[in-house]
């Protein structure tokens, strides 16, 4: 077999190997690999180090002490369950509250503004990449004392109000903010999946707008705003920058606490450890939600 | 259906979309307003208006220092990020191959992924390998998030892409190579095109990521993060209006491109 005959020839044998290799896989194998090598080295061992790295002992910044489950100890008999709680509960909040407000708009960008929605679609994307930070320090300016709205307020009425800033309904406020892209596009998706058809011939047959939503358009358009609500949560569990600029530690998100454990406690341990258990969470929903779909329809394959 | 009911209904949805809009430009006229005017505190309405904070800012040689890291950092991911993305987006909608399912999954994951704990992962990794920080290590964690995200905008156009055109020029005789430069590569174009847009803008605006990875070197969104938790100074404003308004002159002239290009394309 080739295999036999290689090793006669060891000086070359290497390299044939590697070309019989290449020769083997598909074109579809050689044009993953090189994407498949990166997120093996950018993704897969950073969080598989996190996970060797949470079983060391505490305040220790090696790889090679005796494995322990200190760590998880430690936070089990700690408080790091209320930042974890606020972590999942503010997150589940923003992805309700903006699934509320996103899909009547995406609904409009499909069904009614016609050639204009993608104009819309710019609109909404352009705040995407400016810097969130930049677009929370404009919200910031927008409420705090003095600022554009109390500033108004005042010079219109002459009443003066104390600022709405650093408060829990501020941090709520700002993450529906910065995560309206990430519900809007897939849900816009979704919403363009129902075909007009099916909605006409429901009409047709009778059924009053509201069954017609409720039986025919949200379930037709279901993956988009599962999709949707999948992204806005992931994301918004992981947010940090809402509570420190808006909320100013009103709230203390979990990965302030792991910030906090990476940086002033220098105990990368400890952080390691509460980072894993939050990716248990995500990681678990993700592969949940995304096992179901078929992306290839998702995405416009025809 | 009663249509009278019907316009109220789109009446409505159409003057929440455009509430929505507002909402969403809202802080960043904010900025804008707070980067022109004299005084060192803000407060509205604006009595003195004024640009001295614009000159202040720019004649700083720390903001040039910044701006350079930042456009160095956002130039090196794109080159990387186009390339190895225009492979993924073939393998992820191209070819029919066993591994193509759990492919397209596990490109997705880095997306699906808290980015502050995806920075702070890398920050340990780093340190593992022993890898000094700079600005380039930040070059490889903004990748990790942006390879999948241009992999999936590239996808889009390769779904549109009909392999038929790549058949029929080998069969009049092209080289493989002749095929790749002037089928493959000009159909695949807008989709390279916003791809690259994509890397770049978003390289441009992370935070979570450059936090924990550029070491001694500090970004753009570092900085402003930086003096915005300290304090208020109107330098904030300045350097946030011209990062927006240079993301939006980009985008809005990289969607030209596009749409001259889908032009083109059509009328070949």
């Amino acid at each position: 077999m080739n295999s036999s005959r290689n090793k006669e020839q060891a000086g070359s044998s290497a390299r044939r190997l590697a070309e019989q290799a290449a020769a083997r896989l598909g074109p579809g194998e050689k044009t993953a690999l090189p994407v498949l090598i990166f997120l093996f080295i950018g993704f897969a061992a950073p969080l598989l180090a996190v996970i060797w790295y949470s079983f060391m002992p505490p305040r220790t910044f090696s790889f090679t002490g005796v494995p322990t489950v200190q760590n998880y100890q430690t936070i089990f008999q700690s408080t790091s369950y209320i930042s974890f709680l606020w972590s999942l509960s503010l997150a589940a909040l923003t992805t309700a509250v903006l699934a509320l407000i996103c899909y009547p708009v995406a609904y409009a960008m499909v069904r009614v503004f016609g050639p204009y929605s993608m104009l819309l679609t710019l609109l909404f994307t352009i705040p995407l990449f400016v810097s969130e930070n930049i677009r929370l320090y404009g919200w910031v300016l927008f409420f705090i004392k003095n600022g554009v709205l109390l500033g108004t307020v005042k010079h219109l009425s002459g009443l003066d109000l104390q600022s709405l800033l650093f408060t829990r309904a501020a941090v709520i406020f700002g993450m529906v903010y910065v995560y309206i892209p990430f519900m809007l596009f897939p849900m816009t998706l979704g919403v363009s999946m129902v075909p007009a058809e099916t909605r006409d011939a429901a009409f047709d047959l009778g059924a009053t707008r509201w069954q017609v939503f409720r039986e025919v358009e949200l379930p037709l358009s279901m993956p988009g705003v599962l999709i949707g609500s999948l992204l806005t949560f992931v994301l918004a569990v992981g947010a940090i920058a809402e509570a420190k600029v808006l909320g100013g530690q009103k709230v203390i998100p979990i990965t302030h606490d792991i910030e906090i454990a990476f940086t002033y406690a220098q105990n990368w341990p400890l952080g390691s450890a509460l980072a894993v258990l939050l990716m248990a969470v995500v990681g678990a929903l993700v592969l949940l939600v995304l096992r179901r779909f078929d992306l290839d329809l998702l995405l416009g394959r025809k | 259906m009663n249509t009278r009911e019907q316009k109220l209904r789109h009446a409505l949805v159409i003057v929440w979309t455009l509430v929505l809009v507002l909402f969403v430009y809202l802080p960043i006229v904010c900025i804008s307003l707070a980067s022109f005017t004299a005084s060192r505190y803000f407060q509205f309405p604006i009595t003195r208006w004024g640009l001295e904070w614009w000159a202040k800012t720019f004649s700083s040689i720390e903001i040039r220092q910044l701006l350079s890291t930042s456009l160095s950092i956002a130039l090196a991911v794109t080159l990387l990020a186009v390339v190895l993305g225009f492979f993924g987006a073939l393998a992820f909608a191209r070819y029919d191959w066993r591994g193509r399912n759990f492919f397209q999954r596990v490109i997705l994951l880095p997306i699906f992924f808290p980015q502050s704990v995806l920075g702070l992962a890398l920050l340990l990794w780093f340190n593992a390998l022993g890898v000094q920080l700079n600005w380039t290590t930040a070059v490889f964690a903004h990748l990790v998030w942006i390879v999948p995200v241009v992999t999936l905008v590239m996808a889009i156009q390769v779904y549109s892409f009909d392999p038929a055109l790549e058949e029929a020029a080998f069969d009049l005789g092209a080289s493989r190579w002749q095929v790749w430069s002037e089928v493959t590569l000009p159909v695949l174009f807008p989709g390279i095109f916003s791809g690259a847009l994509f890397a770049f803008l978003l390289s441009w605006g992370n935070f979570p990521l450059s936090l924990f990875t550029t070491g001694a070197d500090t970004t753009v969104p570092e900085y402003l993060y930086a003096k915005m938790v300290a304090g208020y100074t109107p330098g904030v404003p300045v350097l946030g209006t011209v990062s927006t308004a240079g993301a939006a002159l980009l985008l809005v002239g990289g969607y030209g491109v596009i749409l001259l290009l889908r032009r083109q394309q059509r009328e070949l």
